[in-house]
């Protein structure tokens, strides 16, 4: 196959409306069309399927009928760019937000967005959490505190949404509650892999300007300001407190 | 045969070999089951695409894997068949993997799957003609030499052939294997498949084969359907226990080859480790009544 052939090949595949690449045959003189079409096939369920296991509970919103049909529309117009199928999807959150057929279900994006969240948190690297004992000489020095930056996990993500994208994701896990979701209220959420299992974890307002902060390489001190001028109300110890509990803090860099 | 005794010793080299013995394809759902059983199969094979994340769980269960088993690394994605090289990144972290967990086995395909960036996950077939001989071998050169190991590559399962071909696919696998010094990893489901997708005789493909080169061989189950003269099309789909017909010529291939490392694949609708594991035992008593046969006559 030369490469003009091959491009005509692989177009074939991306388009059901394109007739039968040339020079294909078959033994019997069946229809070589019916025959390409197991390709076709192939590569359209396995990607319909990967996109399925990912966003799991993006399919139970919408019930696997619709979830199928609409990732279908996705594979045929956006195939993988890499054969490491965990990173496929990153893009699909996004096709759903502008979906028309979903429109009615403004959250959906931000559930898949979660879901794609929590398989990058997966497959990162791993490090090791410091622990409580670590930050004792720095509560006793609270300038040196204030001037520190912290590196995070690098497993941890984190989602800003204004919709109940936490408890509509907890809602369809094995043991979630089914009970009353207030639709109008917004969530944040925190995806933590602390060793190999991955939690998700409702956050308090403000944690993402701070984490995000903090992300960014502020010092402590520069964090709160940002926080502050957002007029967010904040609890500093217990969100420092919860950050070491997590074990989202790797590293300190202490001035 | 000279062929390397099982191990798991860290010093052996990368490829140097899988043992003569049935192992299974590794589903991340039999982790425990696998471990805890207690006549665990001689190898464990893993998609090379599956262990390409930085860390997290599918990392540390396969180091845990290889204390335990050796393992056949098995690609997917590297497009061996495409018009285009492969892919440097990738092939950078297949030399990754293959420096961290030293598996006894590298295989892939014969056949592409990524084309203008794109990635089609499939295996799809080629045209056996001179220049897709020439761009294969140059392929499988570059691959052997940055990855450090002589690779298996595995005959396809297809469902189309192309007007341009002209080498059969055995002829065109004996030239790569020639020209390349890789060796073959015999599906024989594919065989299976493919000859009665395109009405060739599965029994006279193994009898054209140079069986020398077999350093694995591939078994797993495919589905059956008809194309449009009525006729039985046969799909590949690793979703059901090996056909009658596949068990017969794999003990047609054990007959000329001896036992040979032997991996049993069930890669959709899995079932329960047990029923893999049961599949990969009648693989093993096929292999023991081949070696049986064979030595028959010189204890007779």
């Amino acid at each position: 196959m030369n490469p003009s052939a091959a491009s005509a090949f692989a177009d074939a595949l991306r388009d059901p409306a394109c007739e039968l690449p040339p020079g294909l045959r078959t033994w019997n003189g069946s229809d070589a069309l019916d025959r390409f079409n197991v390709y076709r096939n192939n590569i359209a369920m396995s990607l319909v399927d990967a996109l399925a296991s990912t966003f799991a509970a993006t399919r139970q919103l919408v019930g696997t009928d619709f979830f199928r049909a609409m990732a279908r529309i996705h594979v045929a117009e956006s195939l993988p760019e890499s054969p490491i199928l965990a990173r496929y999807g990153n893009d699909f959150p996004e096709f759903i937000a502008r979906f028309p057929h979903a429109s009615s279900l403004p959250y959906l994006a931000d559930v898949a967005r979660l879901e794609y969240l929590r398989v990058q948190a997966y497959h990162a690297a791993d490090a090791t959490a410091l622990t409580a004992a670590s930050f004792q000489p720095l509560l006793a020095d609270p300038a040196r505190l204030a001037a520190t930056q912290m590196t995070l996990h690098p497993a941890c993500r984190w989602l800003h949404s204004a919709h109940p994208v936490f408890s509509l994701w907890a809602a369809h896990q094995a043991d979630g509650d089914l009970g009353h979701i207030e639709m109008s209220k917004a969530e944040d959420v925190l995806v933590i892999r602390p060793f190999f299992e991955v939690q998700v974890i409702a956050l308090p307002p403000g944690s993402v300007v701070f984490l995000d902060a903090l992300s960014s390489g502020a010092s402590l001190s520069a964090a709160i300001e940002r926080i502050n001028r957002e007029g967010i109300e904040f609890d500093l110890s217990r969100q420092l407190a919860d950050l070491i509990e997590h074990g989202l803090i790797v590293e300190l860099i202490t001035p | 045969m000279n062929r390397t005794s099982p191990t798991t010793d860290d010093r052996v080299a990368p490829g140097a070999g899988l043992p003569p013995q049935v192992g299974v394809g590794f589903k991340a759902i039999h982790f425990e089951a696998l471990f805890e059983d207690p006549a665990p199969p001689a190898f464990v094979e893993v998609h090379a695409e599956n262990y390409m994340g930085a860390g997290g769980a599918p990392l540390q269960q396969l180091a845990r894997i290889r204390e335990k088993f050796p393992i056949s690394l098995h690609g997917v994605g590297l497009s061996l068949g495409g018009t285009e090289a492969p892919d440097e990144a990738h092939l950078a972290r297949l030399a990754q993997l293959i420096q961290r967990f030293q598996p006894a086995s590298f295989s892939e395909h014969l056949a592409w799957s990524t084309h203008s960036g794109r990635y089609f996950n499939d295996l799809l077939p080629i045209a056996y003609d001179l220049p897709a001989l020439q761009r294969i071998c140059e392929h499988i050169d570059r691959v052997q030499q940055r990855l450090g190991v002589r690779m298996l590559l595995e005959n396809p399962a297809t469902y189309l052939e192309f007007d341009a071909s002209s080498f059969s696919e055995t002829d065109f696998l004996a030239e790569v294997l020639q020209r390349t010094g890789c060796g073959l990893l015999l599906d024989v489901n594919n065989v299976h498949v493919t000859c009665t997708n395109h009405g060739h005789d599965a029994r006279a493909y193994i009898d054209a084969l140079a069986l020398s080169a077999v350093g694995e061989i591939h078994l797993s189950g495919h589905s059956r359907d008809t194309d449009s003269n009525g006729d039985i099309l046969l799909i590949d789909s690793h979703g059901s226990p090996v056909a009658d017909p596949v068990w017969d010529l794999y003990a047609q291939v054990l007959d000329r080859t001896g036992p040979v490392a032997t991996l049993v694949e069930w890669d959709n609708d899995v079932p329960a480790y047990q029923i893999l594991r049961a599949e990969a035992r009648k693989a093993a008593q096929a292999m023991s009544r081949s070696t049986r046969a064979t030595l028959a006559p010189v204890s007779a």
